[in-house]
């Protein structure tokens, strides 16, 4: 059975694995975005 | 298996809110949006997702400045009601993840900054996040009265990134909009700090009502508000701006310099009765986004 406070240490850090993986998400887009408009490609 | 008491909240792992929390966000608006202003006023605006990433990287430097400012001004903070729930001295995060966050915020958007625009605007984004932490919070707050007059260099600086990321270098315009946040920055901190200067006092900061009186802060703010409001009308007479901006610069100014001098003439002692220093502090913080605003939309015009 698990523990009341261990529950509480895997539930923020679930939230904050998911924050992590939601901003590395954003940050690839960014960097993807930056290198097109870096480059001055006109789509 | 050693187990976690619940009765320790900083053993737990800090929730995400928290580092949120840490990076003062609602103090991060005035410093985005002058950020923005200074990027839209350039005459050369960058391709949007350059010009975002810029503002993304203002954002995030003054995060990384809020993060460090909690992590060294724990114990100080803990004194001061206003600051007293603060992610660190309410116990709810260790003081190394917050020295983390923050160094790592501030290389990030440093280093993002560089890549994305140019290294000059990455190089003023350091020295601003070094000047805050390390001039402002470190040094001069703790010691001395002047703490907010030179600290408050640290605040002046986005819109002179903004504009540096836009065009690569700086001009007379941006150092103008430098110099007007410089002025603004004491009466818009000593209005506060008359009306919760008994919190500055509990926790030993030396502002200015603390150390030289609340006569004499009356007066400064007045005193300090005459070359801010010259610095702020200042760009129309050089034709860095039109009248646009120079008419709502004046009009703006002189209620600036109405209120402040309400300001000098009160005798309240009490602060629940010092309205007139609560109507120039939450007046000055109208008064920059005004002006700020008016400028872009001046500069809009003219192209």
């Amino acid at each position: 059975m698990v523990r009341p406070e261990e529950e509480v240490i895997r539930k923020r850090q679930r939230e904050r694995a998911r924050i992590t993986a939601l901003l590395l998400g954003a940050f690839v887009v960014l960097l993807f975005f930056i290198t097109i408009a870096k480059t001055g490609i006109n789509w | 298996m050693p187990t976690l008491e619940l009765t320790n909240p900083a053993a737990l792992p800090a929730d995400w809110r928290d580092f949120v929390a840490l990076t003062k966000p609602r103090v991060m608006y005035l410093v985005v949006f002058t950020g923005l202003c200074g990027l839209l006023a350039a005459p050369a605006l960058p391709p949007f997702v350059l010009g975002f990433t810029a503002i993304l990287c203002i954002a995030l430097g003054a995060g990384a400045c809020g993060a460090l400012n909690q992590w060294y001004e724990v114990e100080v903070d803990a004194k001061m009601r206003r600051t007293a729930k603060r992610p660190l001295p309410a116990g709810r995060m260790d003081r190394q993840s917050a020295l983390h966050f923050g160094v790592g915020l501030g290389t990030f958007s440093v280093l993002l900054m560089g890549l994305a625009t140019n290294w000059l605007a990455a190089v003023l984004l350091a020295v601003s996040i070094l000047f805050y932490v390390v001039i402002y919070t470190v040094w001069l707050k703790p010691r001395t009265a002047q703490n907010i007059v030179i600290g408050g260099a640290a605040g002046a600086f986005p819109p002179l990134i903004g504009w540096v990321a836009a065009t690569g270098q700086v001009s007379a315009l941006p150092l103008l909009l430098f110099a007007i946040i410089f002025l603004w920055t004491p009466p818009h901190f000593w209005a506060l700090s008359l009306f919760v200067r008994s919190d500055y006092a509990a926790a030993g900061i030396p502002m200015l009502p603390v150390v030289a009186g609340v006569e004499s802060t009356r007066r400064q703010i007045f005193l300090y508000s005459l070359p801010m409001a010259a610095a702020a009308i200042a760009p129309w007479p050089l034709g860095l701006t039109g009248a646009v901006y120079g008419g709502s610069a004046a009009v703006l100014s002189f209620v600036f310099l109405v209120l402040a001098g309400r300001v000098a003439a009160s005798r309240s002692t009490e602060p629940a009765q010092m309205h007139a220093e609560k109507h120039l502090f939450a007046y000055s913080v109208f008064y920059l986004f005004a002006l700020f605003a008016v400028l872009v939309a001046d500069r809009g015009l003219a192209w």
